[in-house]
């Protein structure tokens, strides 16, 4: 009987898991000029989008201590900034193509995504 | 769009600056708010981003006396650092803490060893009492992060280290308190507090090894924000005085004594000196440098005293190009990290599930007590996997590869030029400028018709005195020499690939090479021997002709660069073929490659006809590389697979080059290409080990090797495990530091 109950939790662990990472929706965050993207854990907002040409700005704010977060990678635009706790980083961006372009931190665990449009 | 900035400002010394400032600042049109602080020479400004820029700020600032440094990314450099080292500091005390504690509780648990220890050691309460600091606040980190990362319904290694970590120290909390209830079902009371806590803090000491190693691959950037100068001696109203470097001002006069470094870019306007460069070329021979001749900042004068005129400051300065090209090309992504990108962007998530199928599997198939089999081994599956070392495998060898690069001289504009140069099979040299040292002298006037040799120079220089062409330059310089008179030249024309033509004291003269006489039907057949022995020596020869008859040959020779021949040679021996691209006729080109070893030559190609055969090459289906000045030769650089430019004064930013050799030297094209084998060999070393290490270790874990050996991975040896395979990739990238890049014998 436990074995079971057991296997039935396990394979229900197992849907979640995966609904759970895989299946969330990414909310798109429309920026004309400046976004403020707050790293905890991830960024928010994580996903955002720009119009091609058009130069604007993002101001990275750090509030997590995990190392694993300290650098903000955008290698499409050729960018690697260490992010000081709590202190706004700038960085600019002037997008030619558009497209989806990744950006992740360091170690490249935590993604956010650029669209260009 | 509202926007905050602090920014410094220079020169601020009473409490009337402060309201000139916020009044200037203010007036400033959408400009909102502007505090002025004196005790910090800082100014915060609140305003709308859409109509104010820094320049704005920084002129409202100029306009009442004083200096905004709003561009302060430098001066950051060493709060980072204590912020880095307050970080390491405490991660010190928390990894000592934790194993300290663990080791206790180890002692007074484990089998065979519990018996040597204290009677209170072995006692389960007082091991939970040892185990929970370790848990939340040594670990607290990781939950922090697992929280947070959860929140945005992603994973990384903090949560499989959370999830492993509390389930263990959860089920020891059960069995310490409530023993009986788990005798009840048949397994031994046996907590696994030592299993929580050890794991910890040896995953803690990875990270603190791991970032006092990541911080070497960064190093070649503090190194170069370390070359700048301090201060600038001015002359300033006939004065001389110290200032900071960023208080110079273009134009400015400063003095350089001996032994004192040069702060900005500029020219020199007295005296002279020998000069160390290499911090920045990696030239290793002083230079000596004259009136007229440029200087970099941040080289190092060695005898002589001069003053120079400040030409570039601030971001502007060959300096701050060369560390912000090296910048961007850390922060560029190589093409060969694109599998371990997909993969870590799904590992975390597919761990979990694993590690709850070898739960399932190991409780309903394992030997008893399955219980304890299946939470010892899913713990082991959580921690052993390890994203980390997948995420640093290819960034940290190219930020090694790149800073080594700027070391030698070698600019580097992004990480996937880095990854083809390995690939390059032939190399395209362009002759002027680059295999020669672009000074062509004439050396031969052979005079064919009436003309005496002087006016025959002085007919030719008054045409070539409107060319741009480097040849054009040499003719000029011989009449100049010879005091010679420049007549007035009309109807000038120049046909690209063949020559010059025009009017001058009434005649119809043209000067170029053989393609010209040949459109202005001039016969060439008397003279073809001596064409002929001037080219077989490598000299180009250009014809005069005047009213339609022939007048006088000249030749010109450019020298060949002292590095061409083991430049050449260097790349033969890494079995690369090297071709050179010329638009000297095919004698000329051939005598000159024959000098340096060159076998295979394009002569008698235009300008514009550079770029097609570097296609044609291409399509021979090899990788190509093309080295060039990057001036006239852009589509070409810009074609090859990597274009090579050869830096030239104080402008790096050569923008269709993929690499810029600042050093001049050509040997250090072979020192790139070795450099790139090296970074790419030490990037598949490191993605072996990562991948390797996970594809066989998480298998292990989950007990692949049980049904065969009776092998199964404790948990603490896979938190020994994870903590040295990231550390042992940034190792193996640092290792690229110590690797002689240098020539082959």
């Amino acid at each position: 009987m436990d074995k079971i109950i057991v296997t039935i939790m396990g394979l229900l662990g197992i849907a979640f898991t995966y609904w759970f990472f895989f299946m969330k929706k990414e909310k798109e965050v429309a920026v004309s000029d400046s976004v403020d993207i707050i790293v905890d854990g991830g960024y928010s907002p994580e996903v955002i989008s720009i119009m091609k040409g058009k130069t604007i700005k993002i101001n990275f704010i750090r509030h997590d201590p995990n190392s694993c977060l300290e650098e903000v990678v955008l290698s499409d635009f050729k960018i690697r900034k260490y992010l000081p706790l709590n202190q706004k980083i700038t960085v600019e961006i002037t997008p030619q193509k558009s497209g989806e372009f990744q950006y992740s931190c360091g170690m490249n665990m935590f993604h956010g995504k650029i669209i260009v449009k | 769009m509202e926007t905050r900035k602090t920014f410094s400002i220079k020169g601020m010394h009473c409490a009337s600056c402060v309201n000139l400032l916020e009044g200037a600042l203010r007036k400033v049109d959408g400009v909102l708010k502007a505090n002025v602080n004196l005790a910090t020479n800082k100014a915060t400004v609140i305003y709308n981003s859409q109509k104010v820029t820094d320049k704005h700020l920084e002129s409202a600032v100029a306009s009442v006396g004083y200096q905004a440094m709003t561009n302060e990314e430098l001066k950051s450099e060493d709060e980072e650092k204590a912020e880095k080292q307050k970080e390491l500091r405490d991660l010190k005390v928390k990894v000592i803490v934790s194993l300290f504690l663990g080791a206790l509780i180890l002692w007074g648990s484990f089998p065979g060893l519990m018996n040597t220890a204290p009677k209170i050691l072995q006692n389960f309460l007082v091991q939970l009492l040892l185990a929970t600091p370790v848990q939340f606040w040594a670990g607290w980190s990781f939950y922090r992060a697992t929280i947070s990362a959860l929140r945005h319904r992603t994973a990384n290694m903090d949560t499989l280290v959370v999830i492993g970590t509390t389930v263990a120290y959860f089920y020891s909390v059960f069995v310490a308190i409530l023993p009986q209830v788990v005798e009840s079902i048949g397994i031994e009371p046996m907590p696994y507090f030592d299993v929580a806590t050890i794991i910890i803090g040896l995953i803690l000491l990875g990270r603190y090894f791991e970032a006092k190693a990541k911080a070497g691959t960064s190093e070649a950037i503090k190194k170069l924000i370390g070359l700048q100068a301090k201060t600038a001696r001015v002359i300033r109203n006939g004065k001389e005085i110290d200032i900071l470097i960023n208080e110079v001002i273009i134009d400015d006069i400063i003095r350089v004594r001996p032994g004192e470094k040069i702060p900005v870019d500029g020219v020199i306007i007295e005296g002279e000196s020998s000069i160390d460069e290499s911090m920045i070329t990696g030239e290793s021979m002083p230079v000596d440098k004259t009136k007229g001749d440029t200087v970099v900042g941040a080289t190092m004068n060695k005898t002589g005293s001069f003053t120079f005129r400040a030409t570039k400051i601030g971001q502007e300065t060959m300096l701050a190009q060369i560390i912000k090209l090296v910048q961007e090309a850390q922060g560029s992504k190589a093409p060969i990290q694109r599998l371990a990108d997909l993969v870590s962007s799904y590992f975390v998530p597919i761990v979990l599930m694993l590690a709850i199928l070898t739960f399932v599997v190991w409780y309903n198939f394992g030997p008893s007590p399955a219980l304890t089999f299946a939470l010892l081994n899913t713990i082991a599956v959580l921690i052993i996997a390890c994203p980390c070392a997948m995420g640093l495998a290819t960034p940290t060898a190219i930020m090694v590869g790149t800073g080594r690069g700027a070391e030698h001289g070698i600019l580097i504009k992004d990480a996937e030029s880095l990854e083809i140069a390995h690939k390059i099979r032939t190399i395209i040299f362009d002759k002027t400028g680059t295999l020669t040292k672009g000074k062509p002298e004439v050396t031969d006037i052979i005079i064919t018709g009436t003309l005496s040799q002087n006016e025959a120079l002085q007919l030719a220089a008054s045409l070539e005195k409107g060319s741009e062409h480097s040849l054009a330059e040499s003719i000029v310089n011989k009449a100049e020499s010879k005091n010679l008179r420049f007549d007035k030249v009309e109807k000038f024309q120049a046909i690209p690939g063949y020559g010059v033509g025009g009017f001058v004291l009434g005649k119809k003269i043209s000067l170029g090479n053989r393609k010209l006489m040949e459109k202005e039907k001039v016969s060439l057949k008397t003279v073809q021997a001596d064409i002929e022995k001037l080219e077989n020596d490598g000299k180009t020869v250009m014809m005069l002709q005047v009213d339609g008859q022939l007048s006088a040959l000249i030749a010109v020779a450019d020298t060949l660069k002292e590095s061409a021949f083991q430049g050449v040679k260097q790349l033969q021996k890494l079995g690369i073929e090297v071709v050179m691209i010329t638009g000297d006729n095919r004698r000329t080109a051939n005598a000159i490659a024959q000098k340096i070893g060159i076998k295979r030559v394009l002569a008698e190609v235009l300008p514009n006809q550079k770029e097609a055969e570097v296609r044609k090459i291409q399509a021979e289906g090899k990788i190509v590389a093309m080295v060039g000045d990057g001036i006239n030769d852009a589509p070409a650089l810009a074609t090859a697979n990597v274009g090579i430019a050869m830096g030239s004064g104080t402008d790096i930013a050569i923008e269709a080059a993929n690499i810029t050799l600042i050093n001049k030297d050509l040997r250090s094209v072979a020192v790139a290409i070795i450099l790139s084998k090296k970074t790419m060999r030490t990037i598949r070393l490191n993605l072996f080990w990562a991948f390797g290490y996970n594809i066989i270790l998480i298998p292990v874990a989950m007990g692949a090797l049980y049904p065969f050996f009776e092998i199964l991975l404790n948990p603490i040896f896979a938190s020994v495990a994870m903590a040295t395979s990231s550390i042992s990739v940034v190792l193996n990238s640092l290792l690229l530091k110590k690797k002689t890049i240098g020539l082959l014998p």
